[in-house]
């Protein structure tokens, strides 16, 4: 089974899947903050045949003891409840937190350098003023432009941005943390 | 004190009594204070050789194995075993030099990013970067490896940090190993376990399909009583050999690809199958949509994510087997009102029909060639109950583990998930070093000894004796039967002959006594000669007829239902 390629490279951003896609599920896992554990979690998902759509990882707390890695997994390679026990052998996994498309915030960013004609310039800036994006560099014959949101409203907005003339693109990949309870 | 002496004083600590090795450069400064330890080092001559000694120490005598090599190749030449024991839940520890950390990632010399290799099989590895995380980390180590689903773990050790100052201590408590993600569970859950009781008070044609989990909890007291107690059968996986005595009338073996029939159809043929530490290993399964398409489930599993890996079991429990076991009987003590099986007399009638249509069964002819199934039967015939066999991987394992009578645990000692050829002669000589008052045959295959019977010339200089048959059919004997039986007899790169090299000689040149036995007549006399031997290694060259093949069979990928037996008892079918 080849793993989904991660959101990193330019043109390979379609056939992704989509936010609403009941194929994915988001696992946000807290491991230790050493050296290698990307790898083990990495190489977990490799070695057993799952796929991952997406991840995103960074530090959790002041000490950087912690991370917390945000994956999406699509849940069609592997049962889920195999995915979480297997991640749980890591030693360096201190926990995982499950989180279905609807009890989770999610959030995205992506960077896009359009190339841009007089014309299309002043298009590309009102789009991204429409999306609530900003502008983050311009250049003589090409912008680059920022929009953080719901992975669904990014995809809205690459989906516009087809019309023109897309140099770049990169996505972060989603992170997400529960819904919080109103009661 | 210096790292090095810091990290063989936490082997001390840790009650280590031998470990197996070979020193080099990156772990030279470790190789210095072993001379003033209580430590037993044996040299190797081929560092595999000193992880399956380990291996073999380990599933002997249930304590850690430990081994220590070099950085670079002395490190990646003791990946096999850590894969093995990966395979097969052994605890094993290895130690590794690694160059100095100002080295690491400039391809020095005899560098290998090891703990990047090993990540995938072993439990977990370290890359100790600071000489006063020695303690703790050889604490930690040995604390994974032991505990919850056993296994192997490295430790690699730069050259810079054995040279280090440190200050020693000794963590004193688990919360001190640093360990924060790594809770195994032991303890099942008693409403699972009461849902197990009554499941096995509803089924017709249940059946323990017992797995080397087992012996890993050492449960095989509490299985025995939970046996008599409920008088269901038992069928005891390849790494579960020797968990249930096989002179027990609830006993039916070994199931699986070479399984005996009646464990086979009986798991086939069951309603409710209670696997304990067991996995559903394919070799055991064979065609998993069609394996045991009428029982629920009951799997008990010390690792969480082996339930529902293979078969969704109908009650999954998470917990130590022995513990559970004990529960399960205390919950069936509980119910004293009731019994706590159906009658199973029906189900023992279809399954002493099957033992007794489908035995076990190959053809001796009268002044043919030696059979290799009669050397093993008169090899257990010539020995005590608690002997250790020891077997590699291939025809004559599986003739190992059929005909011999496995009554006590932790006397069969072989290389199961990974099927690691050449892993007998090495793993024997480990069992004998643990279990020095124990006799230890190695049944191996004449291609298995070509591949470590180097650590002889360890056995004989460390006056190790061990005892090797070699079940010599002068072929890679379990290839050729694939061939013959699937490919049309082409025989592809499998023929070895039957006496280049000279066995004896080999033998004796490693100073070790070598026997032949060309003829049945011989076959006796030898065994003979070689249990009066008990200073130095003994190899016994069988030559054995080569067109032998192991039955039952289930061909790879095949269902149960479809096992082939020995063509002389097809009539009988």
């Amino acid at each position: 089974m080849t793993p989904a390629p991660l959101h990193s490279l330019p043109g390979q951003v379609r056939g992704r899947v989509k936010a609403t896609s009941p194929r994915h599920h988001i696992l946000s896992v807290l491991v230790e903050n050493k050296a290698g554990v990307l790898a083990r979690v990495a190489g977990l998902f490799s070695r057993r045949g799952f796929n991952i759509y997406s991840l995103a990882v960074a530090p959790t707390d002041e000490d950087e003891h912690f991370s917390r890695i945000t994956i999406v997994v699509d849940v069609e390679s592997a049962p889920l409840e195999q995915v979480i026990m297997q991640l749980d052998k890591l030693v360096n996994v201190v926990s995982i937190g499950e989180l279905s498309p609807s009890e989770a915030v999610e959030r995205e960013l992506v960077l896009v350098t359009v190339a841009v004609g007089p014309t299309e310039r002043s298009q590309v800036i009102q789009l991204v003023g429409v999306f609530g994006g900003e502008v983050v560099s311009v250049g003589a014959d090409r912008i680059t432009v920022m929009l953080a949101g719901r992975p669904e409203k990014i995809d809205d907005f690459e989906g516009l941005l087809e019309h023109y003339t897309v140099e770049e693109l990169q996505r972060t990949g989603r992170v997400a943390l529960p819904k919080l309870d109103r009661h | 004190m210096t790292g090095a002496q810091a990290l063989i004083k936490s082997l001390e600590m840790q009650g280590v009594d031998v470990m197996f090795g070979l020193p080099g450069g990156a772990i030279l400064p470790v190789y210095d204070p072993i001379i003033d330890s209580s430590i037993r080092h044996i040299l190797v001559r081929h560092e595999q050789g000193a992880g399956h000694m380990a291996e073999g120490y380990a599933m002997a005598t249930g304590r850690p194995g430990v081994a220590m090599v070099t950085s670079g190749p002395g490190a990646t030449n003791i990946v096999t075993p850590l894969a093995n024991a990966y395979m097969d839940s052994t605890p094993l520890i290895v130690v590794s030099g690694q160059v100095a950390t100002g080295s690491i990632g400039t391809d020095a010399f005899q560098e290998c990013d090891i703990t990047g290799v090993t990540m995938g099989i072993t439990k977990h590895n370290w890359l100790i970067k600071d000489a006063d995380d020695i303690p703790r980390v050889v604490a930690a180590a040995f604390h994974v490896a032991t505990t919850g689903r056993p296994g192997p773990v490295l430790i690699d050790l730069p050259k810079d940090i054995s040279n280090a100052q440190m200050e020693w201590y000794w963590p004193s408590s688990v919360d001190e190993l640093d360990l924060p993600g790594y809770h195994p569970v032991t303890f099942g859950d008693p409403v699972l376990i009461g849902r197990a009781v009554e499941l096995i008070a509803r089924s017709h044609r249940p059946v323990f399909y017992v797995g080397g989990g087992v012996l890993k909890a050492r449960a095989s007291e509490a299985l025995r009583v939970l046996a008599d107690r409920t008088g269901i059968p038992v069928v005891t996986t390849l790494m579960a050999r020797g968990a249930f005595p096989d002179s027990h009338p609830q006993a039916l073996g070994m199931p699986g690809m070479h399984g005996h029939y009646t464990a086979v159809a009986a798991l086939q043929k069951s309603d409710l199958l209670i696997s304990l530490g067991a996995r559903f290993d394919d070799r055991v399964t064979g065609k998993i949509s069609a394996f045991a398409p009428d029982a629920k489930v009951i799997h008990v599993d010390i690792d969480p994510a082996e339930l529902g890996k293979v078969r969704i079991p109908d009650v999954g429990i998470a917990g130590d087997v022995r513990q559970v076991i004990e529960e399960m009987l205390l919950a069936m003590d509980a119910q004293a009102d009731r019994p706590v099986v159906q009658d199973l007399a029906p189900w023992w009638r279809q399954i002493n029909e099957w033992r007794e249509r489908f035995p076990l069964y190959y053809e001796d002819v009268e002044g043919g060639p030696i059979k290799p199934q009669n050397v093993v039967e008169q090899l257990r015939d010539a020995s005590s109950e608690d002997t250790i066999v020891v077997a590699g991987v291939g025809q004559h394992q599986m003739w190992a583990s059929q005909y011999w009578k496995f009554e006590h645990p932790y006397t069969w000692v072989n290389s199961g998930g990974a099927g690691t050829m050449g892993f007998a002669v090495p793993a024997a000589i480990g069992a004998k070093v643990g279990r020095p008052d124990r006799t230890v045959w190695a049944i191996d295959g004449d291609g298995c000894f070509q591949m470590t019977a180097q650590e002889l010339v360890t056995a004989s200089s460390e006056q190790i004796p061990v005892k090797i048959a070699i079940l010599n059919n002068a072929y890679l004997g379990m290839v050729r039967q694939w061939q013959e039986m699937f490919y049309e007899e082409r025989y592809s790169e499998v023929y070895l002959s039957p006496d280049l090299p000279d066995y004896v000689k080999w033998a004796e040149a490693m100073g070790c006594v070598g026997i032949k036995a060309e003829t049945p007549e011989d076959v006796g006399p030898a065994i003979e000669k070689a249990n009066s031997i008990d200073d130095r290694p003994v190899v016994v060259d069988f030559r054995t007829d080569a067109r032998e093949k192991v039955y039952p069979m289930v061909a790879a990928g095949s269902s149960n239902d479809d096992i082939v037996v020995h063509p002389d008892q097809l009539a009988a079918r």
